[in-house]
């Protein structure tokens, strides 16, 4: 076990180089200068600009530059926001993208699973097609609709209570998470569920379980030790770039909710061209993800121990 | 197999139910524990605080939403609106526009500006938050600081009226060389490149606002990045400065014209630019004015706002290339074009928002001549949409660019909706009306920018809001060697006008030149004027006193004050 | 005792194959022809098949039977809800109004007999009033609500400065309804008194034959007289906010969304199925090289990456960008059906008759392609039917940052997109595309799910 997780992490850390350099190649393939704003600006200051970013250099002497203050920790000034280091806005956005996104996981892992595992059981009754319907509707539309509706629907709520009960944007306390979180894993709730439902459905027909059946093990038993156990895997190795996926991928609900997050901060970034933060954020992102795969991961071969770590 | 399956699960069902009913109950539990502790962990790391109501009349506070997080709140470096309406509140230059939108003394007493220079005398009683004296030393290190290239200053140009600037900024000379001065610490005197009457109007930009030297040193490059690298002047301090997330700005007790100030609190705990999320949080009763766009207004109706409307001054147009490789540097083209334009359908129709103008000439209608409004005074040349007059334009046209057809045009334009909206309704009237295709090309801001400086582009859908309050401000904008004038419109006249303009001290020559500027522009259909933007809002009846402006500070909280029952 | 056996030579004769046997049995049927079987028994599977069928049609035959310009725009209709088509009055074209100034008699702090100059159209309603003395100026409110009793005036539509102003002339998006016109009295400091004169307003619908004729409402502008009613376009489900067919624009829409939304989808688990089978099977070192490279592909940051394929596929401006966001989606997409598929793999490698096939010399790509795949149906189905609405939601973020299609060219995504803006007040805009989007993703689950059934190897030789 340890050599494998030692072994997956050693790779993780080639992964992440490489998505550092693919995203350099293609950030100074993209046409647009970041430096460019609504006023032109004489030769001079241009060049000032430049020198102040280390944009006059090369490019791969800029990206040395940049792996070296990578090794250090170091992701360099953002661009747009002068003299803010990338480092203190991945510190200030990253937690609160990263609350926003944990929540929202699960949400979606409890429900997707409850829902799911409730759906392969009631097959064709009514409690599946009530919940078949719903995941539909969570699907198809758009998380921009659903956002946007669900902040109107706050509004209307407390205007009927005559209080204000949850806030309608912002962040800060607990009941700032409630609402956005639950918009931003409806998406994926939805398609845990259809994963579980499916996988059930499989599991249920199997011959292990109609063996088990067969010899009269207790209902219970095999329900939680053989079904779900077995159904879950797939919504394990889901799970994982889900989590990395929501966690900057929480752009509409960022913005609707004026939620200061790392989505919002990564999509203005490319955007604007903002080098730095692009970097920074991708680099970041990576990281996590590919250490999110690794936990998935283990996770899987302890859950089932056919799976052999080789 | 069915009815067997179905007995056969029953047992099987049943305790499945339970055994999920009991998972469930356990991960609900397990979620609010999570939320409990994630919320806990939040307020350790000093996230954003639960935001108030819109107003309180006892603690004199007021919640806004910030459309944007202010890049960085340093006045020499300053170039969007957001840092711009921020810096107005904290700090205060020489001169100020009042309630009234005239100019009152600011730190300067008085003044006195003649051809070749002028003269501030500072107020005693002026001070900066940590209680030291604001000086004219003050004013020369910020000015000295933008012109330095190595600041890299995007609105240095607006200083080029200063002796030496241009020469300063270009890395020719130090900028200890520049023209001004301060005489005491009572007394700035400034040099001018060439004369400039309006000094006073520029004066009154943020770009011009004071910065302390000792201060800026101190901070080590990072002036202007937080709360606590900024000293204040203006009627308000920043206390409270979470990026992306809360500004707060608090009643700066040390500021000379603090009587006049009457809000204790400017909160804003709300970073987002969805227009729809403003409004609904103005509904929720948590902010004190929202935006509205065109979809929102029937709804504003219906819940019997009180909704206001002020111009913002910019102005909004197509330009044209006039890269000799471009068909649209054919006069006829654009004349054909010019008279199929037609700006009060689009305003009228199509973005249907009452804040809106239809333009008519580069000059907006708040801008002042001689004495009076500058467009009454030099009424524009009229071009009535006529199809017949255009088609001949168009058969002119064809015949000067040995076409049959002409080529389809590409259309730059941003990602904006009012843009959009602007850009389909372009594009159909002119296949409509004269059968020429234009292809859009939509592109987000920084791919726009770049296609706009190296030419990539026959019509690109543009706008300029003012910098002060004086014609110039628009009427350079097509100067062959501003950098802004992306299509490259060479034209000598128009280019001796300018020159003129700037350096002329009496009014009504000035005012002559960009009128004659106005008829260059329309006759030889340089542009397209759309619109003039103007804006509908909403504002809480208890909050009065704010005032709108084109130039300068605009919302402007510093006079404005709450009544308990309006 | 022996019994003399009698044999005849017909005794000897060959016994007849028998032709008919009783039908013990079912013909045998391939594993395509039994799943085909079950999806037609499997009525909710075969009705999405239909759907999708339609959908389909709808797209690629569509624009020949409904033919309207998806781009046209009917300027007079703007964001027009489902209804029959209004009629108009023709009038003479608009000419610009000079308007009326009045030399104040009386003081007051409220204007006295606002009236109408001329009979209210949708050309221009134009406004009249006695002035005051005293006034700075007057500003001109409109609503489509009675402004009594809380002075809820509604929109500052017009503001004249100047004492002897006494009219205005009010173009702004104009529509055949009653408008309250409220006139206030402003002074020095653009400070509003409290009273207003309220006036009542019935717009009617009206247009200038030269205007019926260039909109193409009519063929022949002398033929039109002042006086005459003309039918307005017909919009069986509406407008847009630019006065475009809806339905024009669906169909149109079909072909982009359903593209995009089938054609990338099915690319891209392709290529994670083939992916994570290879990753799967192989194991070892392998494994790893293809999963590490999968979690690469997962971390590039999307948008720039659409970017650069719309770059180096040389789309111009104004041109759609559908290959590139193919491409794109394509490329970056596969890594989550990979990770799917071999974790199923992995698993169904374990069991018995995996070795045991093996054993009996079974070839690799026979036991993965009838074996093995087939076994994770149930997951690539959900992944495939999820990919769907994902992609033509990507697609309408990419269309609406410029990166995917250009306007006018319309797609389910980018209409919902524009639709949301409008929602509490024209909600038909959002309401179509998003109805017929959910349509769509029904049908591709129900048809996903059937499909699941009829592949589900278990079942198969079971009714």
């Amino acid at each position: 076990m340890l050599t494998y997780t030692l072994k997956r992490l050693l790779q993780g850390i080639v992964t992440v180089w490489f998505i550092a350099t693919a995203t350099f190649v293609a950030m100074h393939a993209v046409p647009g200068d970041p430096l460019a704003n609504e006023r032109a600006t004489t030769e001079q200051i241009r060049r000032n600009l430049e020198q102040r970013y280390g944009l006059d250099r090369p490019v791969s002497e800029q990206y040395v530059v940049y792996l070296e203050g990578m090794l250090r920790g170091d992701f360099g000034i953002s661009f747009t926001q002068e003299n803010r280091r990338v480092n203190d806005i991945i510190r200030e956005n990253f937690p609160v993208s990263a609350t926003l996104g944990i929540l929202a996981v699960t949400y979606a892992a409890l429900g997707g699973i409850l829902f799911g595992a409730l759906t392969a059981l009631f097959r064709n009754r009514l409690p599946d097609l009530v919940i078949m319907f719903l995941v539909i509707l969570g699907i198809s539309v758009p998380s921009f609709v659903v956002a946007a509706l669900s902040q109107l629907a706050l509004v209307d709520m407390n205007a009927f209570l005559g209080f204000s009960l949850l806030p309608v944007a912002g962040w800060g306390t607990l009941r700032h998470m409630i609402v956005p979180s639950m918009v931003l894993g409806l998406g994926t709730m939805a398609y845990l569920a259809r994963l579980m439902r499916s996988s059930m459905l499989e599991i249920t027909n199997s011959d292990f379980i109609r063996t088990a059946r067969a010899k009269g093990l207790p209902p219970a038993r095999i329900f939680l030790k053989h079904q779900l156990r077995n159904a879950i895997l797939p919504v394990v190795t889901v799970l994982g770039p889900a989590i990395a996926a929501i966690t900057t991928g929480g752009f509409v609900v960022e913005l609707v909710f004026a939620i200061p997050g790392l989505g919002r901060s990564f999509v203005e970034a490319v955007q604007q061209l903002d080098y730095t933060v692009i970097m920074g954020t991708t680099v970041f992102y990576g990281g996590f993800l590919v250490s999110m795969v690794i936990v998935v991961d283990l996770l899987y071969g302890w859950i089932d121990p056919r799976v052999r770590l080789e | 197999m069915d009815e067997q399956t179905r007995a056969y699960r029953d047992p099987m069902s049943r305790v499945a139910m339970r055994q999920l009913l009991w998972l469930g109950a356990l991960g609900a539990a397990g979620l609010i524990v999570l939320m409990v502790a994630l919320a806990w962990a939040s307020s350790i790391t000093g996230g954003g605080s639960g935001a108030g109501r819109a107003t309180d009349f006892d603690t004199k506070t007021i919640t806004l939403v910030l459309v944007q997080e202010p890049p960085q709140l340093d006045s020499t470096r300053a170039t969007d609106q957001v840092s711009i309406l921020i810096l107005g509140h904290i700090m205060e230059g020489l001169i100020r526009y009042d309630a009234s939108n005239r100019l009152v003394p600011g730190v300067a007493e008085r003044w006195d500006i003649r051809s070749d220079g002028a003269t501030f005398w500072l107020r005693e009683d002026a001070r900066w938050s940590d209680g030291r004296p604001v000086t004219a030393h003050d004013f020369a290190f910020a000015w000295r600081t933008i012109v330095d290239p190595a600041n890299a200053s995007e609105y240095a140009f607006i200083l080029y009226y200063l002796k030496n600037a241009e020469a300063i900024n270009a890395g020719k000379m130090s900028p200890e060389a520049l023209g001004v001065r301060a005489v005491s610490d009572r007394v700035l005197e400034v040099e001018f490149e060439r004369p400039v009457g309006f000094f006073d109007k520029l004066v009154a930009f943020a770009v011009y606002f004071p910065v302390r030297e000792d201060f800026y040193l101190s901070r080590n490059g990072r002036y202007g990045t937080d709360a606590e690298d900024l000293v204040y002047n203006g009627p308000f301090m920043m206390t409270r400065w979470v990026h992306g997330a809360h500004v707060r700005l608090e009643k700066n007790p040390n500021y000379w014209n603090r009587d006049t100030v009457q809000l204790n609190v400017i909160d804003m705990p709300y970073v987002t630019s969805d227009t729809t999320a403003i409004v609904n949080l103005f509904k929720d009763g948590s902010v004190v004015s929202a935006t509205l766009g065109a979809e929102q207004l029937d709804d504003a109706m219906k819940l019997r706002w009180n909704i206001g409307r002020y111009s913002d001054g910019s102005v909004f147009y197509i330009d044209f290339n006039f890269r000799p490789e471009r068909i649209t540097s054919n006069l006829h083209l654009r004349r054909a074009l010019q008279y199929v334009n037609d700006s009060s359908e689009l305003v009228n129709k199509v973005i249907a928002l009452p804040g809106y103008q239809p333009a008519v000439s580069l000059f907006p209608a708040w801008l002042t001549g001689v004495e009076g409004p500058f467009r009454q005074e030099y009424p524009p040349p009229v071009v009535t949409p006529d199809l017949a007059t255009a088609r001949q334009h168009l058969e002119l046209a064809k015949r000067d660019l040995g076409v049959a057809e002409i080529p389809p045009l590409v259309l730059l334009t941003g990602d904006a909706p009012i843009a959009n909206k602007q850009a389909e309704y372009v594009q159909n009237l002119f296949a409509r009306a004269l059968g020429i295709e234009i292809r859009i090309d939509k592109q987000i801001f920084k791919q726009r920018l770049d296609k706009m400086t190296s030419g990539d582009f026959d019509m690109v859908a543009a706008g300029w809001g003012p910098d002060f309050a004086d014609p110039l401000t628009y009427g350079d904008l097509y100067a062959s060697w501003n950098g802004n004038n992306r299509g490259k419109y060479n034209n000598p006249a128009l280019d001796a006008q300018v020159r003129i303009a700037q350096n002329s001290l009496d009014p009504r020559t000035r005012m002559d030149a960009f009128g004659e500027i106005q008829r260059i522009l329309i006759e030889d259909a340089v542009h397209l004027p759309n619109y003039e933007r103007g804006l509908v809002y909403v504002q809480d009846p208890r909050l009065k006193g704010v005032v709108h402006r084109a130039v300068g500070t605009d919302p402007d909280y510093s006079q404005a004050y709450l009544v308990e029952n309006p | 005792m022996s019994v003399a056996l009698r044999f005849s030579a017909a005794d000897f004769e060959p016994v007849a194959t028998e032709r008919t046997l009783q039908a013990a049995s079912r013909p045998s049927l391939s594993y395509w022809q039994d799943t085909w079987r079950r999806l037609k028994q499997n009525r909710r599977a075969s009705a999405s098949l239909g759907t999708v069928v339609a959908l389909g049609a709808l797209a690629v035959a569509g624009p020949w039977v409904w033919r309207v310009d998806p781009s046209a725009q009917d300027v007079d209709q703007i964001s027009q809800a489902p209804a029959w088509p209004p009629s108009a009055l023709i009038v003479e074209p608009y000419t610009a109004w000079g308007g009326v100034t009045a030399e104040p008699t009386q003081p007051g702090d409220v204007v006295t007999d606002v009236r109408l100059a001329e009979p209210a159209t949708t050309q221009a309603v134009r406004l009249v009033w006695e002035p005051v003395i005293g006034a700075a100026g007057y500003v001109v409110y409109r609503s489509v609500y009675d402004p009594a009793p809380d002075r809820a005036l509604g929109l500052p539509v017009g503001e004249m400065v100047g004492a002897n102003r006494a009219s205005f002339e009010d173009r702004l998006d104009l529509e055949p309804r009653r408008y309250w016109y409220s006139v206030v009295v402003m002074d020095g400091s653009r400070a509003e008194r409290e009273t207003y004169a309220a006036l009542v307003v019935d717009a009617v619908r009206t247009v200038s034959a030269e205007d019926a004729e260039s909109r193409g409402w009519a063929q022949n502008a002398g033929a039109l007289e002042p006086g005459d009613r003309i039918d307005l376009p017909y919009h069986p489900l509406g407008t847009d906010y630019l006065g475009r067919d809806l339905f024009a624009r669906l169909m149109y829409g079909a072909r982009v969304s359903l593209f995009i939304g089938v054609v990338a989808p099915l690319l891209f688990v392709l290529v994670g199925i083939v992916w994570g089978s290879a990753a799967g099977f192989m194991g070892g070192r392998a494994d790893q090289l293809l999963m590490r490279f999968a979690d690469f592909v997962i971390a590039l940051p999307f948008l720039l990456f659409v970017i650069l394929f719309k770059i180096a596929f040389g789309i111009g401006p104004g041109e759609s960008g559908v290959f590139p966001m193919l491409v794109a989606l394509v490329l970056l997409g596969w890594p989550s059906t990979a990770r799917l598929v071999r974790g199923q793999i992995l698993q169904v490698r374990q069991e018995g008759y995996v070795s045991a096939s093996q054993l009996l010399g079974a070839r690799t790509s026979y036991l993965v392609f009838r074996h093995m795949i087939p076994q994770t149906m149930g997951v690539i189905l959900v992944t495939l039917t999820f990919a769907v609405p994902s992609a033509i939601f990507t697609e309408a973020f990419l269309s609406f940052i410029g990166m995917g299609v250009a306007p006018p060219t319309p797609s389910w995504g980018s209409m919902a997109n524009e639709g949301i803006r409008t929602m509490l007040s024209h909600p038909h805009e959002l309401l179509f595309p998003a109805v017929i989007i959910s349509v769509t993703v029904l049908a591709f689950n129900l048809l996903g799910d059937g499909l699941r059934d009829a592949l589900d190897v278990r079942m198969r030789g079971r009714e």
